[in-house]
């Protein structure tokens, strides 16, 4: 039997991978690839402690679904996003892209 | 050690190591394949932890829906075949530094933490995981509303990138 | 329709014109016309609906209709505003129906309507005639009144104030309706601003009758103070009037009643041009005819009158207070009736007859004749109106004239200009005859004849002075009015303008009509029982009808032929003799009564200008202005004009650009520009910069969080 830690901190590491994936790419299509990878590791954690706590309470799951669809929307929005600057500016570089700035 | 644990260790670390070349590869396609490789491999993680419905998902929602998407964007915002340049920012080590941080903040929570050892019980034989699931998303005792929630999320997301990506000239 | 939420309804529909007309239709001359008349016709409406059933009430003295709301907070209590119906506002709702709607009517063919607009005609003068092209030869006609819309709206406000005032339940309400009446008299009378002596006027009666208005006011005020209401039905209780008429007032020997009664009565005397507040009416003369006859004669003077004879039983409880009226109400009817001999504007003699008149209801309130009042009250804003329209109509066929033979300087108001004008004006001239005749008392046909041997009647027995003065005023009504009536339609026309004078058009004689029948077929109400031959016939209706307002209802006099036979005389001979003096007159110098002081109305208004308006003025310029205002208003101003510059200054030098300015303005001005400057640099617009600046806090608060609970 695999303990519960081990899809901890398998979790945690994804986590952590997919984070610095988002805090350094700088293709912003990159970033949102980091961002699939934080929330699947959310979903581990969710579905690993459904299995470890009690089994017929079915919330877990439940959780793990509404990230999927929210992941979804995430997604679409996001890549959306992404196109309609590059047909603006020609460039998906999120470092090129500063027009918040003062 | 078990077979379980065999195989939960061969894929975690085939998971992790393709969570890696995706946020480090320098070509973009190749980090979009290799999320592929990532998502197959949590799905796998899912079937281990008896969640089958979530496996089946993740097979069909992430890698047949989302990972297809990722690779259209990907082409739809490349002047080039090939990547030219750095594919980090200049402070990446920073970066590095802070995801680093937090995987060891994290592992000291995990290590703090009581539960951490418990075991899991034996799934009922006469549990059905998937109409449980079913159920509880649909009955009003349980989540019909964030599930219908989520579903008025997914069509505003759905107007929304339709009206953001519109080539409105 | 519950009959109360008629009452409250009946007001309404002319306001509303108002407000359609000046907000929206102004430009639209018919639209204007027909809401106006609309309005007046559904007034009209609930007014015959709430009378029809005013009179189906058993005793409705005791049991008037009545409803009222909440409307001020006065402490603990609620000052309550409502409507009520009782006999007397019933009555005086039907004839003020009558005659708003007729005057209505007439006054879209007064004013023109459907005539070409004038050739150089302006706004706030009389139209002046428009040329047109027909049968190929040039041709004037009329020409449509340039403020036309405006006169409707007018009009239909002053209908709103009357129709308050009549069926106000409180001497408040009631005189929120008296002064939109004298704002609309004001408005009206200067309907032709473009005219100085229009303008003049105006002032004249807004100024006049003001004076009235504040002393009423006062009495409003004094009876609430002691009474602490101004409801009609709650004053006029036994114990309330007991007590009004037991406590002293501040004036010696007058109860709190008979002060409060002459307060009230003096706004009568200025509402109602009574000696000696009267100089304002003749002069509102000035404005268009049906205002004269509505306002000027049938309807707001009577709201002066009607608000004496509602506050009847307050007025009665003095004696004191009662012979003033008497005395005011007889002395104006004869004195009136002397100046109307002597003057030659048609509708002048009309002003004076109506002053006159006025002056007959007073006096008989004054001597008690509460019915006889109301009676002859309602004849004579019926015959009144159809004199006064009478008149216009003769006015409107002169001005025919004038624009036939071109010569503009023909007064076509001036009675020596016409003559003969029997056959040019048949419907005039019959509906003229009918109300002048009714004026005079004719005897027996005329509804005139009837109020007005009411009134000689309770005189007679009541104050023979009162009745001696009457019956002399009664012979120069009927004098002046045969006068009026030869100089005008009978004879030759003494001018060309005359002879081309044309009958006005059928919404100005429809109503002449009308009034003509109400004029005679009202006085059959109030035949006295006792009365030969006729008593008994028709019963007594109006007297059991009216009488049935006051707590006690008044006796039936008992038939005495002296003043029968007085009126009979005086009515017959005034006429007889106004034929047979007039009939060969052709100019004013074959006139024996053109005497220089009936001619200048006995000087008053020469009197009132030494007497009041040339101090005021003196005091206002020499004392107010130059002493005052720009020797002791302006010497402070200029005092402190200095002062207050020299601490400004001081303020400035040392306080404002120093401290206020260079330290907190220009100060934090500069430490923000700084700090902003350096802060600007943190913001490099990079999203990921910005997501590891929140994840480092994160962890960074996360770890002590972590670490405190831990420990």
């Amino acid at each position: 039997m695999v303990p519960l830690s081990w899809y901890l901190i398998f979790s945690a590491a994804l986590f952590s991978v997919g984070l610095f994936g988002v805090l350094t790419r700088r293709n912003a299509v990159a970033i949102l690839l980091g961002v699939e990878l934080m929330l699947n590791s959310v979903n581990v954690n969710l579905a690993a402690f459904w299995r470890y706590g009690n089994v017929t309470d079915i919330a877990g799951q439940v959780f793990a679904i509404i990230v999927f669809a929210v992941a979804a929307a995430e997604v679409s929005v996001g890549l959306a996003l992404v196109i309609s600057i590059y047909r603006k500016r020609n460039t998906v570089i999120a470092d090129d892209l500063d027009m918040l700035k003062f | 050690m078990t077979v379980d644990q065999v195989i939960f260790l061969a894929v975690a670390l085939l998971t992790l190591f393709a969570a890696l070349r995706v946020v480090t590869t320098g070509n973009i396609v190749h980090a979009a394949f290799w999320l592929i490789a990532a998502l197959f491999g949590v799905a796998v993680i899912f079937a281990l932890l008896n969640a089958s419905f979530l496996a089946v998902v993740q097979v069909v929602v992430y890698i047949g829906a989302i990972a297809m998407l990722f690779i259209f964007a990907v082409m739809l915002t490349r002047k080039e075949m090939r990547d030219r340049g750095p594919q980090l920012n200049p402070n990446w080590r920073f970066g590095a530094l802070l995801a680093a941080v937090a995987f060891g903040g994290l592992l000291l929570i995990v290590n703090g933490w009581s539960g951490v050892t418990k075991t899991a019980s034996a799934v009922p034989s006469d549990f059905d995981a998937v109409s449980a699931l079913g159920n509880a998303l649909v009955s009003p005792d349980a989540y019909v509303l964030p599930f219908e929630v989520a579903s008025v999320l997914l069509v505003a997301a759905l107007i929304g990138a339709v009206y953001v990506a519109f080539n409105q000239k | 329709m519950a009959t109360e939420t008629l009452i409250w309804l009946i007001p309404l529909p002319p306001a509303l014109a108002f407000f359609l007309i000046v907000l929206f239709t102004n430009r639209n001359k018919a639209l204007s016309h027909t809401i106006a008349v609309g309005a007046a016709f559904l007034s009209w409406l609930g007014s015959m609906i709430v009378f029809v059933r005013a009179l189906r009430v058993e005793s409705l003295g005791e049991n008037p209709f009545e409803s009222s709301v909440n409307w001020l907070p006065t402490g603990d209590t609620w000052f309550r505003a409502g409507v009520l119906v009782d006999p007397l506002t019933a009555v005086t709702l039907f004839f003020v129906a009558w005659t708003v709607l007729m005057i209505f009517i007439y006054s879209v063919g007064y004013h023109n309507f459907g005539q070409p607009a004038g050739d150089h005609d302006h706004k706030g003068l009389p139209p002046h005639g428009a040329t047109v092209d027909e049968h190929g030869h040039k041709h004037v006609v009329p020409s449509v009144e340039p403020l036309y819309s405006r006169f409707f709206a007018f009009i239909g406000l002053f209908a709103f104030g009357m129709f308050t005032l009549v069926v106000s339940d409180n001497l408040l309400t009631l005189f929120v309706g008296w002064e939109i009446m004298g704002l609309c008299s004001y408005l009206l009378i200067g309907f032709w601003y473009g005219k100085k002596s229009a303008r003049d006027a105006a002032v004249k009666a807004f100024m006049t009758t003001r004076i009235g208005d504040v002393f009423m006011l006062l009495g409003i005020a004094y009876l609430y103070s002691v009474t602490g209401t101004l409801s009609f039905r709650e004053i006029f209780t036994e114990t309330t009037l007991r007590t009004l008429a037991s406590i002293p007032s501040m004036v010696n020997g007058l109860s709190s009643a008979g002060l409060i009664g002459l307060l009230l009565f003096i706004g009568t005397i200025g509402k109602s041009a009574q000696f000696p507040l009267h100089v304002w009416l003749p002069d509102a003369m000035e404005g268009p005819t049906p205002v004269s006859a509505m306002i000027h004669a049938a309807t707001m003077v009577s709201g002066g009158v009607y608000t004496a004879i509602r506050m009847f039983p307050l007025l009665s409880l003095d004696s004191t207070t009662m012979s003033i009226v008497a005395f005011i109400g007889a002395f104006t009817a004869l004195f009136a009736a002397t100046i109307a001999l002597a003057q030659n504007d048609i509708k002048r003699v009309l002003a004076y007859s109506t002053i006159s008149q006025l002056g007959f209801m007073i006096a008989a309130l004054g001597i008690g004749a509460y019915v006889a009042a109301v009676f002859h009250l309602i004849t004579h804003a019926f015959f009144k109106a159809l004199l006064f329209l009478g008149s216009g109509s003769v006015i409107h066929g002169m001005e025919h004239g004038v624009l036939h033979t071109g010569k503009h300087d023909v007064d076509p108001q001036d009675m020596f200009n016409m003559g003969g004008l029997k056959n040019k004006m048949p419907i005039t001239f019959w509906t003229f005859l009918i109300g002048g005749f009714a004026l005079s008392g004719f005897p027996i046909v005329t509804a005139g004849f009837w109020s007005k041997d009411e009134i000689l009647a309770d005189a007679f027995a009541h104050n023979l002075p009162v009745f001696v003065t009457l019956a002399v005023a009664a012979f120069l009504t009927a004098f002046y009015t045969m006068r009026q009536i030869t100089l005008t339609f009978l004879g030759e026309p003494r001018t060309k303008e005359a002879a081309h004078a044309h009958e006005t058009p059928w919404t100005m004689t429809t109503p002449l009509v009308v009034l003509s029948v109400l004029a005679i077929g009202y006085g059959w109400i109030g035949i006295p029982e006792h009365f030969p031959l006729l008593g008994g016939l028709v019963p007594n209706w109006l007297h059991d009808f009216v009488g049935g307002t006051l707590a006690e209802h008044p006796e039936a006099l008992e038939f005495n032929v002296v003043p029968l036979l007085t009126s009979l005389v005086v009515a017959l001979g005034g006429l007889g003799l106004g034929y047979l003096m007039y009939r060969n007159v052709n100019s004013p110098a074959e006139d024996k009564l053109q005497l220089g002081f009936l001619k200048n109305k006995y000087y008053f208004d020469e009197i009132y200008d030494v007497v009041f308006i040339k101090p005021v003025t003196w005091f206002a310029d020499k004392v107010v202005y130059q002493i005052m205002d720009k020797g002791f208003i302006d010497g402070i101003l200029h005092l402190f004009g200095p002062g207050t510059q020299g601490i400004g200054d001081g303020i400035r030098n040392y306080f404002d650009l120093p401290v206020i300015n260079k330290f907190f303005g220009d100060g934090s001005a500069n430490a923000t520009y700084f700090s902003g400057e350096k802060l600007r640099l943190a913001q490099t617009g990079r999203i990921q910069q910005y997501l590891m600046l929140a994840l480092i806090l994160f962890l960074a608060i996360g770890a002590a969080l972590y670490f405190l609970i831990k420990v």
